[in-house]
């Protein structure tokens, strides 16, 4: 009656007002990066010059500029490296936290879901110079660098993606039914023998998606990386105004640099894409 | 690492001790990093700030803001007060951010739901659409947003080009990054920013819709619309509740967006608060008024995100103890 | 619940005791030491066309600084849209470089801070003595009567930099002297389908500058003699009004330049779009937009009548970079030491051909290849007719109030609403009070 992903074969007008949306949403989501990418293969005289569909004059001269005009691998790198911590440590902190929420009843945990959600709130730009205040008093105190270094910059992000991980995760494991993993539990898996067999694969599409939220946190954070970041540690969100300096701002560099540092990006969400859809198909949730 | 609880050689009582110890303990322990965290980096700052808020810290004082002297409530009466300039300023700017928020999270949670229930069903090129769509999220900030500059430039910008020589929709080339329209120049970029976000939780959300649901509707002869009415919007819930209230807390809180698109002076039908705030703070020096201001701004989403979650919570049995 | 809570209460208090501890010891309120002698760290401004170039123009300087001294200087160029931000947490923190370069415009706001090294006579003894600079470059280094908080390092300043083809094709012989003399060129450019005049209209920084010399030509000051912001008293509403006028009723600046905040107006000067461009050492800028240098003039920005000079003939801020020591360093004598480096003869004529900038060291000025044509105009304008922005610690509210409210002005101005006397002073009647109270 029906194919295995889809509920029921859609009706034609169905069809018709899909592609008709999704082609303006593509449309709409792709001028810019047309423009970025006619941007980054023009001369720098002509960037900012009269907009053209068809640019006249190409070259890959930006493409080529990049590397030299800043560091751009060491800040890839940097951004990499950050980013894939933060984001590894920041999920596997928010599956047990949200497991905790989701499948235990103890005192204060309305306290504690409704105050790591308030952390949501406060605006950055305020409490930027008290973190860095905070950490160069550990560092003084402990000799644990925390600012200027890559594990400051980690600490930071993975609280920033933690609290909207931890609420989502809780709100897909609820929908875990609950008969799984107390059939582990009787099977001979502790707590937590239920929660990595059971729980996590049935949740693996939430589990995705979080972790994309938590890579693209940090992955774009600029304002803490502008202050707690060097010459060594600075990661590219940050390092990609290198390409503007006082007078020349190079704005053929910096779109060629963003599309460069994105194509690996997008190309492991391509990957990734897959396990968004997991869940369904792998038919561990019925 | 944890042993299975039914140890047959375990004596009687005291095995049942430890297991009551552990199986109270176990949350708490699943929880305390997140929780150690959180307080780190977060709360303490936090605290921190506030006690900055009852300070005369400016750039008198930051060497050694232990020293500042204490003003007391001064700092809030200079941003609470609305006849003068710096309270007016302060109140114009809460009500535009109030306004392009609702916006904003509007829009991007309506394409982002709207796009993940027409990708829902299998079709070719769906894996690709998924991740182009993925594209404005995965741009450094920085340069998307100085891409969008470059298409509202007045003379020289794509979206005058269409608007004014293409389409002829308007007499004379209009402004986009100065005077009215800037509201709208920061609204587009916030939403093309913004909705892939929304897309990407929601798709995974409807994965975690049970299929069979879809069938008995579709038996029951549904069409494709009453089944979202029906089934998905409903399941969806939860999702949506989550999501919604941090797409709200988030783009309050934005500042990156109108930081690169305006500069540190924003025009003033776009001045959000967070540029604002910055303003008050960073660029003049006056972190003691910037943190009385974050702490008002901190007071008013406590109470939205309160009142929201006591509404959205009603008929929603879980995490409810 | 209630445990959660205590133990939450606890926490917070416990890591605010210890940050509050470990403030009021930390080095931020340390007098400086020479506990580390054979290291330096030093932030320096982006000066050159790249981060890259700077380290290349600065390593071998530091190199030869170590050959003379022993002392190894770690080096990191912070980008301008960090280094505010930077010092400001380095200040908070006393967590900061040794050595750093600080915007000339910023001298005041940082002196106030108390956080830098003071320039007495006896620090001043120790790289040479006072009078080994310019003037007008010691202008911007602090608040008067007070010791300097920096010591100047290069130097900059305004020129109006002109299209030689489109003034021929104008059948204009002279660049315009007097800003009459240029609306009356305007025409003739302009009858040649040429825009006249480049302006960042939305940088708040670069209306600052031009408005302050425009104040400088009414005789009047954004502040008074005590400090207190005074920014609508006649001549500031007058001179606000002509600069915002050349684009408001002179129609020289374009309206879309209004919009402009990320140097537009330098590419629409270097495409042969605009016919003149006010700007500090744009000429590496044009180059690298493809425009070559004989195809530019350079003139003093104009003045209401007569030559420039001083008083009301002051025709450009000094703009420049200072070097400033923190106080708290460890490496006292060693920073010292690279001030009197970065600043001796030699390193001065190095350092500024490779930036193009003008040596505020008065020896170093004579070298010929200060001598070019562009550069004998900047350093006529530095040596006669500029004056430093008030030096007073609220300068960067002064910049971003006065700044923002010029914005606006122009904002109205392309959008065709009329820009009168009454509609200026209540934008800067706006930006007055939102200076801290005195």
């Amino acid at each position: 009656m029906s194919s295995p992903t889809s509920p029921m074969a859609p009706p034609r007008s169905f069809i018709w007002s899909r592609r008709i949306f999704l082609t303006l949403l593509t449309g709409f989501v792709l001028v810019p990066v047309y423009v970025m990418l006619s941007s980054s293969l023009k001369p720098l005289s002509d960037v900012t010059g009269k907009f053209r569909w068809l640019p006249s004059g190409l070259t890959i001269r930006p493409y080529i500029d990049i590397w030299s005009t800043v560091p751009l691998a060491k800040y890839f790198m940097n951004s990499l490296i950050v980013s894939v911590a933060a984001t590894v440590c920041s999920v596997v902190i928010a599956v047990f936290a949200a497991y905790a929420v989701s499948r235990y009843e103890f005192r204060g945990k309305r306290v504690f879901t409704v105050t790591v959600l308030s952390t949501q709130m406060f605006p950055g730009i305020l409490f930027l110079l008290p973190l860095f205040l905070l950490y160069v008093n550990i560092g003084n105190a402990t000799g644990i660098a925390l600012f200027g270094s890559r594990g400051g910059l980690i600490l930071t992000y993975l609280t920033f993606s933690l609290p909207f991980s931890i609420w989502m995760l809780i709100g897909y494991f609820d929908s875990v039914p609950k008969d799984l993993d107390e059939a582990a539990l009787v099977d001979g898996c502790g707590p937590l023998g239920a929660l990595l067999r059971v729980v996590v694969p049935a949740a693996i599409p939430g589990i995705v998606a979080v972790a994309v939220y938590a890579f693209m946190t940090a992955w774009g954070e600029v304002l803490f990386a502008s202050v707690m970041t060097n010459d060594s540690t600075r990661t590219l969100a940050v390092g990609l105004q290198g390409y503007s300096t006082l007078n020349d701002v190079y704005w053929n560099q910096i779109m060629a640099a963003s599309l460069v540092v994105s194509v690996p990006v997008v190309a492991g969400f391509l990957l990734l894409q897959r396990y968004l859809v997991a869940g369904l198909t792998a038919g561990a949730v019925k | 690492m944890r042993k299975n609880p039914s140890d047959p050689a375990a004596p009687g009582p005291r095995r049942r001790r430890g297991e009551r110890i552990r199986r109270i303990g176990l949350p708490y322990l699943l929880l305390l990093p997140a929780l150690v965290l959180e307080l780190l980096v977060h709360l303490v700052p936090m605290v921190i700030g506030i006690v900055m808020s009852f300070k005369e810290l400016t750039q008198f004082y930051i060497r050694d803001w232990g020293t500042a002297p204490w003003s007391g409530f001064d700092n809030y009466k200079v941003s609470v007060d609305f006849d003068a300039p710096v309270g007016k300023a302060l109140l114009h700017s809460f009500f535009v951010t109030v306004g392009f928020t609702l916006l904003s999270v509007g829009f991007c949670w309506l394409i982002g739901t709207v796009a993940a229930i027409y990708m829902q069903d299998t079709f070719r090129g769906r894996g690709f659409l998924r991740a182009l769509f993925l594209i404005p999220y995965a741009l450094p900030v920085y340069a998307a947003v100085i891409t969008w500059v470059f298409m509202f430039q007045h003379d020289n910008g794509l979206v005058n080009h269409v608007l004014h020589d293409q389409l002829h929709l308007t007499d004379k080339p209009s402004f986009w990054l100065i005077g009215d329209n800037s509201f709208y120049a920061l609204l587009i970029v916030s939403v093309w920013k913004g909705w892939p976000f929304a897309f990407l939780i929601v798709m995974a959300g409807l994965q975690n819709i049970p299929k069979e649901l879809y069938e008995a509707a579709s038996i029951d002869g549904a069409g494709r619309l009453q089944q979202i009415r029906r089934i998905t919007l409903p399941s969806l819930r939860p999702v949506n509740q989550v999501l919604v209230l941090v797409l709200f807390l988030w783009t309050f809180n934005d500042f990156n967006t109108p930081y690169v698109l305006f500069g540190r002076s924003a025009p003033e039908a776009a001045d959000l608060i967070s540029v604002h705030i910055y303003q008050a703070s960073f660029v003049t020096w006056n972190f003691g008024t910037g943190s009385a201001m974050s702490v008002l701004l901190l007071l008013f989403l406590l109470v939205v995100t309160g009142v929201y979650l006591v509404f959205t919570s009603r008929g929603r049995k879980t995490a409810d103890v | 619940m209630r445990s959660i809570r205590a133990a939450a209460v606890g926490a917070v208090t416990m890591s605010l005791a210890l940050a509050a501890t470990a403030c009021g010891g930390g080095s931020s309120t340390g007098g400086g030491s020479n506990d580390s002698p054979k290291t330096l760290t030093y932030w320096a401004s982006n000066q050159g066309a790249s981060i890259a170039i700077d380290k290349k123009v600065l390593q071998p300087e530091l190199d030869k600084f170590k050959k003379q001294t022993g002392i190894t200087v770690k080096l990191e160029v912070v980008p301008w849209s960090d280094l505010l931000n930077r010092i400001l947490t380095a200040t908070t923190s006393g967590q900061g470089p040794d050595v750093l370069n600080i915007g000339n415009t910023w001298s005041a706001s940082l002196q106030a801070t108390g956080a830098f090294l003071p320039w007495n006579a006896a620090n001043f003894a120790k790289i040479g003595g006072k009078d080994r600079f310019v003037d007008s470059a010691l202008g911007s280094t602090g608040a008067v009567g007070k010791d300097p908080a920096a010591v100047p390092l290069y130097s900059m300043a305004y020129a109006l930099y002109y299209n030689k083809q489109i003034f021929a094709d104008a059948g204009i012989a002279q660049p315009p002297a007097t800003w009459a003399e240029l609306v009356a060129d305007g025409k003739k450019i302009e009858a040649k389908g040429k825009q006249v005049l480049g302006a960042e209209g939305a940088n708040v920084s670069e209306n600052i500058h031009h408005t302050f010399v425009f104040a400088k030509q009414h005789g009047a000051d954004f502040f008074t003699a005590d400090g207190k912001a005074d920014f609508t008293n006649d001549g500031v509403v007058a001179a606000v009004k002509q600069y915002v006028d050349l684009m408001a009723k002179d129609k020289v600046i374009p309206v879309g330049n209004a919009e402009y905040a990320q140097n537009q107006s330098v590419s629409d000067f270097a495409k042969g779009k605009t016919a003149m461009l006010m700007w500090q050492s744009a000429s590496a800028n044009l180059k690298s937009q493809g425009m070559s240098d004989s195809a530019y003039g350079i003139a003093p920005i104009p003045v209401q009548s007569g030559t420039p000079g001083t008083g009301t003939q002051v025709n450009s801020m000094v703009a420049g970079i200072n070097l400033a020591v923190f106080k708290n360093t460890d490496n006292l004598d060693g920073s010292t030491k690279f001030v009197k480096f970065m600043t001796s003869d030699a390193e001065q004529k190095i350092l500024n051909t490779a930036y193009s900038s003008i040596p505020p060291v008065k020896a170093a000025q004579e070298d010929t290849a200060f001598n070019t044509p562009a550069n004998s105009v900047l350093k006529n304008t530095l040596a006669t007719s500029a004056a430093a922005l008030p030096q007073v610690a609220d300068e960067s509210q002064f910049e971003t109030a006065v700044g923002t409210a010029v914005k606006n002005l122009f904002a109205d101005a392309a959008a065709g609403r009329a820009v009168t006397t009454a509609s200026v002073k209540a934008e800067l009647e706006k930006a007055q009070q939102q200076m801290p109270a005195k």
